[in-house]
């Protein structure tokens, strides 16, 4: 299982290719929505690779109230 | 369908419904790709009447407040159906609201009873106001075995035998009321009566009848006036059948069409954009030849359905595209923020109309719609039936102040007879939009007069609501304007809010305060953020009690500077 770093990274990289944006762009405090100009639908699907990635499973609700990458690292940690 | 003008209440025409279909499905409710629910009518009915009856027990009168905040589930409907059994009045409330929020609409509301999923109640019972509450019961849905439910009940057991005793109301009581804003300013709680929903409720199925048998693919939040007609009261008295996923995710959402061959659905112009992109990336995926050959047949449908649509020629003409949709989609409809005319096109061209429309809380859900005789992309349809609409005082382009009256329009504002007494006189309610009617009797939009934002997916923002969460910022003073508002545009996209910053004098704006400002500005949702700051070097105007004068205040901004003196954040 990765660390909460690792976990961090893993998802600034996924989102910079899903998006392509370049990695360097990205930053743990980003608010994703702004960084990466998505809306909220698009989020969701970042959700889905996420989940594919991590294997886990996580609740639409689970991204509700959260748009930085840290929050979100953290929201995926609690379910590995 | 029943006959609407028989019934003096919701509740009537519910039960009558839930009587006259009962073996028909109402509800599937899927998760992911497995369907976790499916309900009769007869099914729906034995799962109300108890919670109804135990609603009773636990001493909820006729014309008590009940909440409702729950994302779009069967759970919903029920408890729904089971208020208005009772004579209750319904809040439904925006599942993505803050804890903070959720508490004080339910303050404002005065309700008595709350239907919540767990995880939101969780997060209710964390916020620092919840001992306040004056909530007498709570119900609990889908709490897990060991949760601490802080005096809740569980949804699920709260059940008692017994024949409930329906409540009937009049016409002229309240079913519901509906917070077209936020909390932060004056929550605007719309009080719609049960004659508002029955009216509005012929209004639209005189257009768009469902039919026993029907599929409605329910994705607006069910709280969201529109989906609460089109995707509950509307199907259920044509004895047609809801569906409702757990999640949103696009490709979930895609699989459902095809799934549950669902016939209607209501989007926001958000995922109506998602689903073109989504297109448009499958096309771009066609070899040369397949794509000038599928650019051909959409060219022939648009030329053969270019007066009225023709859903089963356009399936046998764009048969791949259909059968992505489930094969038997009549129509979706969209509303509540302007839709990109292209977008409307581009489906009408693949034979799935859009019909767009115009409406907003106050009038319960829709004034206008496109009927598709013929379709028009640039237009949100002509009134309903029972409408009247007026423009006040158009310019010499004929453009001016929607006004509107209706059996459908609201009641009043909840508490708050002053700002009933701006919004509605003479009878007439002021939409606070503006257009004009073109010689087809259509109208058009063109922006807003009122200090507000609609946003793509569908939410009002009202300024005033967002400030406090920058109170105490170090600056003299500042406030939040709709961009739109002080410098017009007749558009009503990409609409964007703006923070007015007076600092200090010998002040500058440094990155500390930089910082501060973009910390408080993600403590908001997505949709209610701030895009950009504007520095401001006078003293607000203020009137004796010190509210700013915010249409003195954008006239003298507008006056002086442009957009190009926004600095984005």
């Amino acid at each position: 299982m990765p660390d909460a770093d690792q976990t961090l990274e893993q998802i600034l990289d996924l989102a910079a290719k899903h998006f392509k944006v370049p990695r360097d762009k990205l930053t743990p405090d980003d608010d994703f929505f702004r960084t990466l100009k998505i809306d909220s639908l698009q989020a969701l699907d970042l959700l889905t690779r996420l989940e594919q990635h991590f294997h886990v499973e996580l609740p639409d609700y689970e991204l509700q109230g959260v748009s930085d990458f840290r929050t979100l690292a953290s929201r995926i940690q609690s379910r590995l | 369908m029943l006959d609407l003008d028989r019934y003096s209440c919701l509740g009537g025409a519910l039960r009558d419904a839930l009587d006259q279909w009962p073996n028909e499905t109402c509800l599937i409710e899927s998760d992911r790709d497995h369907e976790k629910i499916r309900l009769t009518y007869s099914d729906f009915k034995a799962h109300a009447l108890p919670l109804a009856r135990a609603l009773e027990d636990a001493d909820f009168h006729p014309g008590d407040h009940a909440a409702i905040i729950m994302a779009n589930q069967s759970k919903w409907l029920i408890s729904a159906y089971s208020i208005f059994y009772c004579g209750g009045v319904l809040v439904p409330l925006d599942f993505k609201l803050t804890p903070l929020e959720h508490l004080q609409l339910l303050a404002h509301s005065k309700s008595k009873f709350l239907i919540v999923e767990y995880h939101l109640w969780r997060a209710i019972t964390q916020a620092p106001d919840f001992k306040n509450h004056l909530l007498k019961t709570v119900l609990v849905t889908e709490a897990p075995p060991s949760a601490d439910l802080a005096g809740a009940y569980r949804w699920e057991i709260f059940r008692r035998k017994g024949e409930p005793e329906f409540v009937k109301r009049d016409r002229a009581d309240l079913a519901c009321i509906v917070y077209s804003s936020g909390t932060g300013g004056r929550p605007k709680g719309c009080c719609l009566t049960h004659e508002n929903y029955l009216e509005q409720c012929k209004a639209l199925i005189s257009l768009f009848p469902f039919q026993p048998g029907n599929r409605y693919l329910s994705i607006l939040p069910t709280n969201h006036a529109i989906d609460f007609m089109v995707g509950f009261i509307g199907p259920f008295v044509c004895g047609a059948c809801v569906v409702h996923l757990r999640t949103l995710r696009p490709e979930f959402v895609r699989n459902a069409f095809v799934n549950y061959h669902i016939n209607y659905v209501s989007l926001v112009p958000m995922v109506l954009k998602n689903l073109e992109r989504g297109l448009m990336a499958n096309f771009a995926l066609l070899p040369p030849v397949k794509w000038l050959a599928l650019k051909g047949l959409i060219a022939v449908n648009r030329a053969l359905t270019r007066q009225s649509p023709n859903v089963k020629l356009s399936r046998s003409l764009l048969p791949q595209v259909h059968k992505g949709f489930g094969g038997e989609l009549q129509a979706m409809f969209t509303g509540g923020a302007f839709m990109d005319a292209a977008t409307l096109q581009f489906f009408f061209d693949l034979g799935i109309p859009v019909a767009n429309g115009y409406g907003l809380t106050e009038a319960g859900t829709a004034l206008t719609l496109n009927d598709f005789n013929p379709f028009r992309a640039d237009t949100v349809g002509k009134p309903l039936p029972g409408v009247q609409l007026r423009i006040l005082s158009p310019d010499s382009e004929g453009i001016g102040e929607i006004s509107a009256k209706s059996k459908t329009v609201m009641s009043h504002y909840f508490g708050d007879p002053e700002l009933t007494a701006k919004t509605i006189v003479d009878g007439w309610l002021l939409t606070g939009d503006l257009g004009r009617f073109d010689t087809a009797g259509h109208l058009q939009l063109f922006g807003r007069k009122k200090n507000m934002i609609v946003t793509p997916g569908g939410k009002n923002i009202y300024p005033e609501d967002i400030e406090s969460i920058f109170d105490g910022i170090a600056v003299k003073e500042f406030c939040i304007f709709a961009s739109n508002f002080i410098w017009p545009v007749k558009d009503m996209t990409g609409e964007t809010l703006l923070l007015v910053l007076h600092l200090e004098p010998q002040q500058d704006i440094g990155t500390q305060l930089k910082e501060e400002i973009i910390k408080r500005n993600r403590l908001l949702p997505d949709f209610k953020r701030v895009s950009g700051y504007l520095l401001w070097d006078k003293d607000f105007f203020r009137t004796a009690s010190m509210k700013i004068k915010r249409e003195a205040l954008a006239e003298e901004i507008r006056r002086t500077s442009s957009r190009a003196s926004v600095c984005e954040i």
